[in-house]
C-alpha cells in the first residue's frame, strides 16, 4: 500500500506543480509546468498498468502475475510526442519573444498586474516602449 | 490487392507524399505539383472508399494483420469515409488556391499540408483510442507549422495560446485514456464498447470520470464553449488557404464526441450509456451564442467567419443531444454543410481583402473594389447559407436539426436559440456585407497580384456553389447522412464488424485477462 501512496502522492505533486507554472502566463515557466505536467502523465499511464515488483512483462504459465507490458509502449510513445512538442513550444517561445517583445503568452504586458519575482526571473530584459 | 487497403489508403498517401515533398528543394513548381497531384489521388481515394464503406458496411483493416483487440484497427464506416471525402474536397480547393501566393512563403507550405491531411484522415479512421490521441498530436503538430506559416505577431501570439492548450488537452487526453485502459484493460473502442457495459459497479465511477475528461478534450478541439476561445484568433490570423483547411479541424472534435459517445458510451454501454448528454446541451447552447455574439463584434471579415465556425460547432452538437437517428442525420448534414461554407468564407474574405487595399478585410471604409460581382455573389452565397437563409444548403440542415429534436423534452430551448441565433448572424453579416462593399472611400486600389487569377477564385466558387450543390442534391446526401447516423446510434454493427473481424471467438476475448496485482 505504501507504494501506491507514494506514487499517486508523486504524480499528484508533479501535477500540481505544473498547473501552477502553467498559471504564471509566462513562457519560460509555461513550458517547464507542460514538462511536469507530462511527467506526471506518463507516470500516470505507466501506473495504470498496475504497481508489480519483480515479475516479468509477458504471460508466462510458470508465473502466475506479470508486469503489464502494454502501459510501457504507450508511455515510451507518449514520451516521444511529448518531447517533440515541447521542443516545438521552446523554439515558439522564442519567436514570440522576438515578434512580440514580451515572454507574456498573451503577447502584451498586462498593464495592471505587478510582475512577480517568479516571471521577472524567468523574463530576460525588454527593451523600452518609446513614449 | 490494393483494394484491400484501400482503408489506409488515406494515411500513407499523404506521408509519403509529405515525406518526398521534405526532399525537393529550390523551384516552387515541383513541389506544387506533387502537392496537387497527391490531394488530388486522396480525393479519388476517397471516393473509392466511400463506395466501399457503402457497399461492405463498416471496412475494417487491421494494420499488420494483428487480430482486432491486440492490434491497430482503422475502421470506414459510412461516417468515417464522409469525413474523408469532404476532407479531400477542401484540401483539393485549398491547395489549388495556395498557388495564388501562399506556397511560396515558405519552403514546406506543401509537405505540412500533406502530414495534416495524414493526421486528420488517421483521426477519422483510426478504431484505437490510443491511436486517436496520436493522430491527434500528428495533425495538430501539422497544424502549428500551418498557422505558422507567413509568420508575423499576430500569427505567433495565436499560436502560443493554440498550442499550449492543444498541450494541456493532450495530457488530459493521456489521463483518460490510461483511465479507461487501467479499468478494461483494452483500447480498441469496440472492445472498449463490449467492456464499458460489462464493468463491475465500483469502476464504473472510474469509467464515468475517464469519459468525461474525454469529453473535455474533445470539447477543446471542436471549440465548444467555454472553450473556445483560441479558436477566433488562431483561424483569423492564419493563411486562407489553411483557415480553409482548418474548417474541417474542429469537425474532428465533433467526430470524435460522436464516435466515442456514440460506440463507448453509446446505448449500449449500460448504466454509463449516454453519459455526455446532460453536459451536450447547455453547452450546445452557449456555444451558439458565443459564436453569434463574437460575430456580432468582430472588426474583420475572417474574424467573423471564425466566430460563425464557433457557432455552428454548437449547432452540430445540439443535433446530437437527442441522439435519435433523425437528429444525428440533421447533425451531419449541417456538419458538412457548415464545412464547405467556412472554408468558402474564408478563402472569399482574403479575395475580398485583397482587393480592398490596405484596408484588408476589416470592416472599415476602403476605395470602391473593382468588379465586385462575382465575389459579391460568392460573398451572399456563402453567408445566406451559413446563415440557414432558403433555399440554400444551410437552410436544410437547421431544419434537419429543427426536426428532429422537435420530439425531444429540450425542444423549446432548442428551437429557440437556433432560430434566435440564425437572426443575429444575418443581422452580423448584413453588417460586414454592406460595410465591404457599400461603405466606400475615395481611391482606386487595384488588386493584390495573384488574386486576380482565375486559379484563386474557382476554389472559392466551387466551395461556395457546395451551398447550393448539397441543396439541390439534398435528397441522395440525406439518405447517406440517415444511413450513417444508423451506424452511429446502433454501435452493435461497428462492434461486431470490428471484433468480428479478428475471426476469434467473441467469448474468449470478454475474459478479463488475470488481474495483475491482487496477490
Amino acid at each position: 500500500m505504501s507504494l501506491e501512496l507514494l506514487v499517486a502522492a508523486s504524480i499528484a505533486l508533479l501535477f500540481a506543480c505544473g498547473v501552477y507554472l502553467v498559471l504564471r502566463a509566462r513562457t519560460f515557466p509555461v513550458v517547464l509546468g507542460l514538462s511536469l505536467m507530462s511527467y506526471a502523465v506518463n507516470l500516470f499511464i505507466f501506473v495504470m498498468g498496475r504497481l508489480a515488483a519483480d515479475v516479468p512483462p509477458i504471460l508466462d504459465s510458470a508465473n502466475a502475475t506479470y508486469a503489464d507490458p502494454l502501459p510501457q509502449a504507450l508511455v515510451l510513445t507518449a514520451i516521444v510526442i511529448g518531447f517533440g512538442m515541447t521542443g516545438f513550444l521552446v523554439e515558439l517561445a522564442v519567436r514570440a519573444r522576438d515578434e512580440t517583445g514580451t515572454d507574456h503568452v498573451d503577447g502584451v504586458e498586462p498593464k495592471d498586474v505587478p510582475i512577480l519575482p517568479l516571471a521577472t526571473a524567468a523574463a530576460p530584459p525588454r527593451e523600452e516602449e518609446p513614449h | 490487392m490494393i483494394v484491400d487497403h484501400l482503408p489506409i489508403l488515406p494515411v500513407v498517401l499523404p506521408a509519403f507524399a509529405g515525406a518526398l515533398l521534405l526532399l525537393v528543394h529550390g523551384n516552387i513548381r515541383p513541389r506544387r505539383a506533387i502537392g496537387i497531384a497527391a490531394t488530388l489521388a486522396y480525393l479519388v481515394v476517397a471516393v473509392l472508399l466511400l463506395e466501399r464503406a457503402i457497399a461492405a458496411g463498416p471496412v475494417v483493416y487491421e494494420t499488420g494483420d494483428w487480430p482486432a483487440p491486440f492490434g491497430i484497427v482503422l475502421v470506414a464506416d459510412r461516417l468515417a469515409a464522409l469525413m474523408i471525402l469532404v476532407l479531400g474536397l477542401i484540401a483539393v480547393c485549398a491547395v489549388v488556391y495556395a498557388r495564388a501566393g501562399w506556397d511560396t512563403r515558405g519552403r514546406y507550405f506543401h509537405a505540412f499540408f500533406q502530414f495534416q491531411l495524414m493526421g486528420i484522415s488517421g483521426a477519422f479512421l483510426t478504431g484505437d483510442l490510443f491511436n486517436l490521441f496520436v493522430f491527434f498530436e500528428v495533425l495538430l503538430i501539422a497544424s502549428y507549422c500551418l498557422l505558422l506559416h507567413g509568420l508575423g505577431a499576430a500569427r505567433v501570439r495565436a499560436a502560443v495560446h493554440y498550442v499550449v492548450l492543444n498541450l494541456i488537452g493532450s495530457a488530459l487526453f493521456l489521463i483518460a485514456a490510461a483511465l479507461l485502459y487501467g479499468v478494461t484493460g483494452t483500447l480498441n473502442i469496440a472492445h472498449l464498447a463490449v467492456r464499458v457495459g460489462e464493468l463491475a459497479p465500483a469502476d464504473q465511477p472510474v469509467a464515468a470520470a475517464a469519459g468525461l475528461i474525454l469529453f473535455v478534450v474533445f470539447a477543446l478541439k471542436a471549440a465548444s464553449f467555454p472553450m473556445h476561445f483560441w479558436l477566433p484568433a488562431a483561424y483569423a490570423a492564419a493563411a486562407a488557404p489553411v483557415a480553409a483547411l482548418f474548417a474541417i479541424m474542429t469537425k474532428v472534435g465533433v467526430y470524435a464526441i460522436v464516435r466515442i459517445f456514440g460506440v463507448v458510451f453509446g446505448a449500449d454501454a449500460g448504466p454509463l450509456a449516454q453519459l455526455a448528454s446532460p453536459w451536450l446541451l447547455p453547452l450546445a447552447i452557449a456555444t451558439m451564442i458565443a459564436g453569434v455574439l463574437g460575430a456580432l463584434a468582430s472588426r474583420r471579415l475572417a474574424e467573423m467567419v471564425a466566430f460563425l465556425t464557433v457557432s455552428s460547432v454548437g449547432t452540430m452538437l445540439v443535433g446530437l443531444v437527442p441522439g435519435t437517428e433523425e437528429s444525428v442525420s440533421g447533425s451531419l448534414f449541417y456538419m458538412v454543410h457548415s464545412t464547405f461554407t467556412v472554408a468558402a468564407l474564408f478563402l472569399v474574405a482574403e479575395l475580398l481583402g485583397a482587393r480592398r487595399g490596405p484596408a484588408g478585410d476589416e470592416f472599415v471604409p476602403a476605395p470602391r473594389m473593382a468588379k465586385p460581382l462575382v465575389l459579391g455573389t460568392l460573398f451572399v452565397v456563402g453567408a445566406a447559407s451559413i446563415v440557414g437563409l432558403p433555399p440554400f444548403s444551410g437552410f436544410l440542415g437547421k431544419v434537419m436539426i429543427l426536426q428532429g429534436t422537435s420530439a425531444n423534452a429540450a425542444a423549446p430551448w432548442i428551437w429557440a436559440s437556433i432560430l434566435g441565433v440564425g437572426f443575429l448572424m444575418l443581422i452580423g453579416v448584413a453588417r460586414g456585407g454592406a460595410v465591404i462593399f457599400w461603405a466606400n472611400a475615395p481611391g482606386a486600389p487595384g488588386v493584390s497580384p495573384g488574386y486576380a487569377s482565375a486559379g484563386a477564385l474557382l476554389p472559392a466558387m466551387a466551395l461556395a456553389s457546395a451551398g447550393i450543390g448539397m441543396a439541390v442534391f439534398a435528397a441522395p446526401i440525406k439518405a447517406y447522412t440517415d444511413a450513417a447516423a444508423g451506424e452511429v446510434v446502433h454501435p452493435q454493427r461497428y462492434v461486431e464488424a470490428v471484433l468480428a473481424a479478428s475471426g476469434g471467438s467473441k467469448a474468449a476475448m470478454r475474459k478479463p485477462l488475470p488481474a495483475v496485482n491482487e496477490r
